[in-house]
């Protein structure tokens, strides 16, 4: 087989996902599209997690969708096991869906509230022929405990469980059919943060048993970090910057990042009132209308003149380790004070949004 | 899977569903809702009471020793050949052929309650199809199955139940098609907006994840989630068809006589009503009350499974 050790488990080559927009009742016709993912490429190695983090709305959940074919592609190849399987019509990828599953961001809109758990996680089962009868609900049942639930609650509605509990389910669906790769679309942004701790966990030790890989997708950096290997940035469909997580946390480069990471709260309140914070003005540009150039120079401390007009490519800057990539003309540097600049602008502008606000809502 | 090994030392889940309450699914709840609903017992009731009256018509007939079509012009008609009044012989009067208006009462159950829940059947099924086919698949399947709906209900309907019925002469499954075809296009279009809205849930994404092809989806995911509202139209649908197969026979176009039917007695005996209050009476009372019946279990039905939209309504 084309499996070298070598060859990451999945590629992305420049994928690039548009959703047209279109007007009028019988004759429909296109009047612009959302760039949701504009050129992506990622690779993700066997065994690792790969964070993806960005704002709400940068185009994470779609990029998923395309990693595991939920969406067709505008452009761009997907290359599973050394396999492309960004053309695949939906008849062969079914057989696919055995090492490639998903776990979705809201337990409650992801389990059909018309069937029984012990359907639910058998389905996948039922689907590939895997197991029937007193098998099936076996194999359910060892899933359920696997996941921390109880095997006894085999028909029961989704109703009847917790947030936490109904993640769990979706965890069990997920790894009916032993997959290879899980991605992870914000497993744990829809729960309480005592409950976020136990499913991080989980998926940890299930890991660490099943030798699986992830993709791991979330808006909040902490929880990021606690999960990957490496780490990759997404500003309105586009990658900004991919490095591991203790160079991303220690060297950021782009100006993004570290108006990100600078967001994260610290829970001491004395630490957190000397620390200086990076605000970013303005709200995200409409990913229909993205911005010439660099995405981010509307919004970032440091643009200049190159950065509307030319757009920086994504690779290694001057001083950065293997595998450290980042999109940016003028990268920062690692003693350079980006608060400042921030601040400057702050007050050209008046008002100012703090990313990564959403983390203390809940 | 890890055979032998204990499940996961990890944390207990975190919350135990409460022991001692019973696991109930919202098609139990639904029930019993609906139990303790005095408006659906009775209607319930009535509707198994005509049942019977229409699976009973050959008995009924046999008691009374009428036959449907039987015209009885010594005992059943006056000197003047006008329709006789309720008696012991017959119990609710006679036609102006001197037939017996009970026995043809409850063989027009027959035609109206085997036309209603025929027709209305077919009807909620062609609209389950193409509603579902129409939101599900979307774009051009359902620009085209969305203007054929909306053609279908800018139709004249009697119009065209009269051109039709002109051109291939009136019969019982000519009236069950005409009923059909004119009462799926709602259906179709409260299923399709449904599928719509459901298509976009993450547990369809999810099961399109596992290898569920698009038939499972529609049928296993998509189905259950449509039942409610499926069976408070068909209940409701119904009533609406029993009056429009009646209609349909009161201007002539359905059954062809001497067929005993509610709409064609009703016709008949507008002419009589002056002389013989009991001809138009009987069939109207059942035709109302079975429509009535039909109409109370709908919305009780409705109340039952969607509590919600029931609050809602004691609200607004």
């Amino acid at each position: 087989m084309t499996s070298v050790g070598t060859e990451p488990l999945l590629r992305l080559e420049d994928v690039v996902k548009h959703f047209p927009i279109r007007r009028g009742v019988v004759f429909r016709r296109e009047v612009g599209r959302v760039r949701a993912v504009d050129g992506v490429s990622l690779e993700v190695g066997r065994g690792e997690t790969l964070g993806l983090v960005g704002e709400t709305g940068c185009g994470k959940s779609t990029l998923a969708r395309c990693m595991t074919r939920l969406h067709d592609l505008t452009s761009g190849r997907v290359v599973f096991d050394g396999r492309d399987i960004s053309r695949l019509p939906q008849r062969r990828l079914r057989r696919l869906r055995t090492d490639l599953q998903m776990i979705f961001q809201d337990p409650y809109n992801s389990l059909n509230p018309r069937r029984r758990v012990g359907s639910i996680i058998g389905d996948p089962l039922a689907i590939h022929g895997l197991a029937d009868g007193a098998e099936r609900q076996r194999r359910v049942q060892e899933l359920m405990a696997q996941v921390g639930l109880n095997p006894e609650h085999y028909n029961r509605f989704p109703a009847e469980f917790s947030g936490g509990q109904r993640q769990r389910i979706g965890i069990a669906r997920a790894l009916a059919l032993r997959p290879r790769l899980v991605v992870c679309d914000e497993p744990v942004s829809a729960l309480d943060v005592s409950i976020q701790a136990q499913i991080l966990n989980l998926l940890a030790d299930l890991q660490e048993r099943l030798g699986l890989t992830y993709v791991f997708i979330a808006h909040d950096l902490s929880v990021v970090r606690h999960v990957s290997t490496r780490i990759a940035v997404m500003y309105l469909g586009k990658i900004v910057e991919v490095a591991t997580t203790p160079d991303l946390f220690g060297r950021p480069r782009h100006p993004y990042t570290c108006a990100l990471l600078s967001a994260i709260p610290v829970p001491d309140p004395d630490l957190a009132d000397r620390r200086t914070r990076l605000l970013l003005s303005g709200d995200v540009p409409s990913p229909i209308d993205p911005p010439t150039g660099c995405r981010f120079h509307p919004r970032c401390p440091k643009a200049r003149e190159r950065c509307r007009r030319e757009e920086p490519r994504l690779e290694r800057r001057n001083g950065d380790p293997e595998g450290h990539v980042t999109a940016c003309h003028y990268p920062v540097e690692p003693d350079e004070e980006l608060a400042r600049a921030a601040g400057t602008r702050e007050d050209e502008r008046g008002g100012s949004v703090s990313l990564g606000g959403r983390y203390g809502e809940r | 899977m890890a055979s032998g090994e204990p499940a996961l030392a990890l944390e207990r889940p975190e919350v135990e569903p409460v022991a001692g309450i019973a696991a109930r699914g919202p098609w139990r709840l639904a029930w019993e809702r609906l139990r303790r609903d005095r408006a659906a017992i009775a209607s319930t009731a009535f509707i198994v009471f005509i049942s019977l009256v229409a699976i009973c018509a050959p008995l009924i007939a046999h008691l009374t020793g009428h036959p449907p079509d039987a015209q009885y012009r010594e005992t059943g008609l006056s000197i003047n050949g006008i329709p006789v009044g309720p008696n012991r012989t017959f119990l609710f009067g006679t036609d102006e052929l001197g037939r017996d208006v009970l026995v043809r009462v409850a063989y027009g159950a027959r035609i109206s309650l085997l036309v209603g829940t025929v027709a209305s059947g077919l009807a909620v099924l062609v609209g389950i199809v193409v509603g579902m086919c129409a939101g599900y698949f979307g774009t051009a399947v359902d620009t085209f199955l969305s203007r054929f709906m909306d053609v279908i209900l800018s139709f004249p309907l009697l119009l065209f139940a009269i051109a039709l019925v002109t051109v291939v002469g009136p019969s019982l499954p000519l009236s069950v098609a005409i009923i059909v075809f004119f009462s799926w296009a709602p259906v179709g279009r409260v299923v399709r907006g449904q599928v719509l809205s459901l298509r976009e849930k993450e547990f369809v994404e999810a099961a399109r994840s596992i290898g569920a092809s698009d038939l499972r989806i529609l049928v296993v995911d998509i189905l259950p989630n449509l039942a409610a509202q499926i069976i408070v139209y068909a209940t409701l649908l119904v009533p609406l068809s029993i009056v429009f197969e009646a209609t349909l026979s009161f201007l002539g176009l359905g059954v062809v006589p001497p067929t005993a039917e509610w709409g064609s007695m009703l016709a008949e005996a507008v002419s009589y009503y002056q002389v013989a209050w009991w001809y138009l009476a009987f069939p109207g009372a059942a035709l109302l009350f079975t429509t009535l019946a039909f109409n109370l279990l709908g919305d009780s039905v409705r109340d039952a499974v969607d509590p919600r939209g029931e609050r809602m309504f004691v609200r607004g």
